[in-house]
């Protein structure tokens, strides 16, 4: 194969589905003191790994680079993609970037990846865990490129990509020329876990660390301030508590069948 | 009204009794072959040819993707998953799995919000309208995906998952199984549903997930056949509104959220409550 890539993978830390997730302080943006790097995005960078790897890896000048934005914890996303194969990573951070909602972000990953040169392919996983749901097409647009999100296959030749959407009734093939912004599913791969190699070899790669004045953006575009949206109230729901439990004697289908009638439910 | 692809008499009859003003065409014809970006173009266009204060689309996937490249376009805030809408364009969601509910306001002059459907009522206009067409040009698109093949799968003959009235779901207690679940929504006229472990394990398709990976339902109600109800599935489902939930497992954490809990086994539960709907019913 002639073709080598350059792929950005876009990685995040989440908070942990496993801790309660809350909404605070300014403007109730989600805590994140507890976060993983996001499970959906392992498979974004097996998807960039395949693809390096089919085109001779690093050794054939084939790039796989994670960036993360974020406040310190996000790097640890970026090391975990080292140890998974990226071969650099790019941690984006900034004190100006908190609170950044869709547009704001998509603003500075765009130009980050600006900044990274002549890439290929910029792949995600797919809508976070958490609240970011519209940042693959507000960053296509921004980078003026086609997307294809929710890909459960991807293939690239001759500068162009293939990619298989399937939805509810239907499933789709779709092209598209690179450079292209991408979207992969969790059925697209299975994620390697990092080796003993993997790790030892992550000690050795390089995280450069970006700015918002790196990148060329002014602080003012980005954060609460350069916020589109504003949340102007949030309430938490009172929790769900356990309603009646039976043990079946025989009769819980019928007991289940009066209390749907009882509810209305029928 | 910005429409896309050939107005039919009756919508024409319906928009005009719910009091549209104007239809706009676009001026390319296959914006159905394309993924979002030309169709966002469109609107964006026509949002500037009318001066829209707000744009509003539905909240299927390609509805939020194409509201998302519609805001940067039109240096627009955008809002997704909205239950409701003020007057002064406050938008209302839930967040957070359903644990918390929040206002919304977008800064910028233009607003585009993606409306979730059941929860905003439809009333006719006053007097019916007669409106206007006009045609709106499509910028020249920049690149963008084409859709090269389409595969119909086969339809189910059940309510669509998202937008169910009722819901019966089954996980790994199922077993390879989902007979009893099937028969038990049919019997109610519900949408199936399933767990993660469910899916991954191809005893139902991939697009019946519900959860963290999968679709969040929000239904009347939900039965959870066989589902211990692990934060990802909970995820899915918590803002139900009446939650039944059958398991072997009397520790299974979905007993903490369900109004009604049976200690079972779902073979001997659900056939049973079928079998008891049947006959009520007639």
């Amino acid at each position: 194969m002639e073709e080598t890539l350059k792929i950005v993978v876009l990685v995040k830390h989440v908070p942990d589905a496993q801790f309660d997730r809350h909404l605070n302080g300014e403007g109730n943006t989600a805590d994140r003191d507890e976060s993983i790097l996001s499970e959906l995005d392992e498979y974004a960078l097996e998807a960039a790994l395949q693809l390096a790897e089919a085109r001779g890896g690093s050794k054939a000048g084939n790039q796989v680079i994670a960036l993360s934005m974020g406040p310190a914890g996000a790097v640890n996303a970026v090391k975990k993609s080292l140890q998974m194969g990226a071969t650099e990573g790019v941690h984006l951070t900034d004190e100006a970037l908190a609170g950044s909602d869709a547009a704001a972000t998509s603003l500075a990953l765009a130009a980050a990846v600006r900044h990274l040169g002549d890439v290929d392919l910029v792949i995600t996983g797919m809508a976070s865990t958490d609240g970011e749901t519209s940042l693959v097409p507000a960053q296509a647009e921004r980078l003026g490129l086609p997307q294809v999100t929710f890909a459960s296959t991807l293939e690239v030749d001759g500068g162009r990509l293939t990619a298989r959407r399937d939805a509810d009734t239907s499933s789709e093939t779709v092209e598209a020329p690179l450079p292209a912004v991408v979207s992969v599913t969790d059925q697209i791969n299975e994620p390697r876990y990092p080796n003993f190699k993997g790790i030892i070899a992550a000690k050795r790669k390089s995280i450069s660390t970006l700015s918002l004045a790196d990148i060329g953006v002014d602080p003012a575009q980005v954060g609460f301030a350069g916020s589109w949206t504003t949340v102007t109230s949030a309430e938490q729901r009172p929790p769900r508590t356990a309603g009646t439990i039976i043990t079946d004697e025989g009769d819980a289908g019928i007991k289940l069948v009066d209390f749907l009638a009882a509810q209305k439910l029928l | 009204m910005a429409l896309n692809g050939a107005l039919s008499d009756g919508a024409a009859a319906t928009f005009a009794e719910y009091g549209v003003g104007n239809i706009l065409h676009p001026s390319a014809q296959d914006l159905d072959d394309f993924l979002v970006a030309p169709k966002a173009a469109y609107l964006a266009a026509a949002a500037e040819a009318t001066g829209a204060g707000i744009v509003l689309l539905d909240n299927s996937p390609e509805g939020k993707e194409i509201a998302a490249r519609l805001g940067i376009r039109l240096n627009a805030g955008v809002i997704t998953d909205v239950v409701g809408v003020d007057q002064d364009g406050t938008a209302h969601k839930s967040v957070l799995a359903g644990s918390y509910t929040t206002a919304c306001k977008a800064t910028t002059p233009v607003t585009v919000l993606t409306l979730k459907a059941n929860n905003v009522t439809p009333e006719p206009a006053a007097a019916p309208t007669s409106p206007g067409t006009a045609t709106v040009e499509v910028p020249a698109a920049a690149a963008a995906a084409r859709i090269t093949a389409r595969e119909q799968k086969v339809a189910s003959g059940r309510p669509d998952l998202t937008d169910a009235r009722i819901v019966v779901a089954g996980g790994r207690g199922m077993d390879g199984d989902f007979g009893p679940v099937e028969q038990l929504a049919d019997a109610l006229g519900a949408a199936v549903g399933a767990s993660r472990a469910a899916t991954d394990a191809g005893w139902i398709s991939h697009d019946a997930q519900v959860g963290q990976t999968g679709k969040t339902v929000s239904p009347q109600l939900y039965i959870s056949a066989g589902i211990s109800g692990a934060i990802q599935q909970k995820a899915g489902m918590q803002t139900s509104k009446v939650i039944v939930a059958i398991n072997k497992d009397a520790e299974s954490p979905v007993f903490e959220i369900a109004d009604f809990g049976i200690i079972g086994d779902v073979f001997d539960v659900l056939p049973q409550a079928t079998a008891e709907i049947k006959k009520r019913k007639g």
